[in-house]
């Protein structure tokens, strides 16, 4: 079920990448595909009524290790999370050099004004 | 708990269907900004506080920057793609993906079992179980970014300086002439 929604959301994505005619809404479409990613590795670490993460003090480790959701999808997902920023700051800058040289977002016209 | 977070996750899906579907860009960059913070309240119901807090600071950054990629542009009518034909073949795509993919999670297992339950010696069961006596972290994430994969971090730190360089670059505007073409031009 919920597995289900998360696939609804990339394959959201990518119909907007397929559709789209604007490079920039096509960054906006790989920027949803890219959070149903998040959202899925997320999901599959997920434990049942689980804890975060944290050791509180005081607790014992193996009631903390019975507990808590696994760690290391959450760890990974930071890391992606912020080279999706980058990736974007890049795909943004490539759209507006492209909006600067050609005067539109629309990619049939920018391939129609090449030479 | 669960009922919660399928709820969150199909107002994502809502937001994200706007997105695609509306036909301005500042709309569309509005709607994609719902959907980061939307999630970031998802991942909270997931037990991941470290990953609601960066999600919603790089939502934050990524909304300035297509907000400034979009604000002040003549351009804010999108033409999508409204021929019968295109759309069907975009839909027919899309549900093909959407079969293979059906496919695919149904090998998942159930939700809320996690991998480390299944395999008794999986890393993750190991982080939980030393990451405390061995690395002094009390928080298990911050403990597997530094500590136990900090390899990955590492690589995480060069892409984000690549792309950042790259960025710099492209919208670089006075870039310097280079200095031995012109001497060969004049001599």
């Amino acid at each position: 079920m919920i597995y289900s929604l998360c696939l609804l959301l990339i394959l959201v994505g990518l119909y907007g990448v397929v559709v789209s005619r604007e490079t920039l809404k096509i960054v906006i479409s790989i920027l949803i595909m890219n959070h149903g990613v998040h959202l899925l590795l997320l999901l599959i670490g997920y434990r049942e009524a689980g804890n975060p993460p944290i050791v509180d003090p005081g607790a014992s480790i193996a009631s903390f290790a019975n507990g808590a959701v696994d760690p290391l999808p959450q760890a990974m997902v930071l890391t992606s999370i912020v080279i999706g920023l980058g990736v974007l700051a890049l795909m943004v800058a490539l759209c507006v050099r492209l909006y600067e040289r050609y005067g539109t977002f629309d990619i049939t016209e920018i391939r129609r004004l090449r030479g | 708990m669960t009922e919660v977070l399928a709820l969150l996750i199909l107002l994502t899906v809502i937001a994200a269907i706007i997105t695609v579907l509306t036909t301005n860009l500042l709309y569309a960059v509005i709607s994609v900004g719902a959907v980061g913070f939307l999630l970031a309240i998802a991942y909270l119901f997931l037990a991941a506080p470290d990953v609601a807090i960066v999600q919603i600071g790089v939502e934050v950054v990524s909304l300035v920057i297509l907000i400034r990629a979009t604000l002040g542009r003549e351009v804010q009518q999108l033409k999508t793609v409204h021929a019968v034909v295109g759309v069907s073949f975009a839909v027919a795509f899309v549900a093909v993906i959407g079969l293979f993919g059906i496919q695919v999670f149904n090998q998942f297992p159930e939700f809320g079992i996690p991998v480390m339950e299944r395999f008794a010696d999986s890393p993750a069961l190991v982080f939980l179980q030393t990451g405390l006596a061995t690395t002094g972290a009390p928080n298990m994430v911050t403990a597997v970014l530094l500590d136990f994969r900090a390899w990955d971090t590492l690589g995480e730190a060069t892409v984000l300086f690549c792309a950042a360089l790259g960025a710099v670059a492209v919208l670089r505007r006075n870039a310097r002439i280079n200095p031995h073409k012109s001497e060969d031009e004049s001599s």
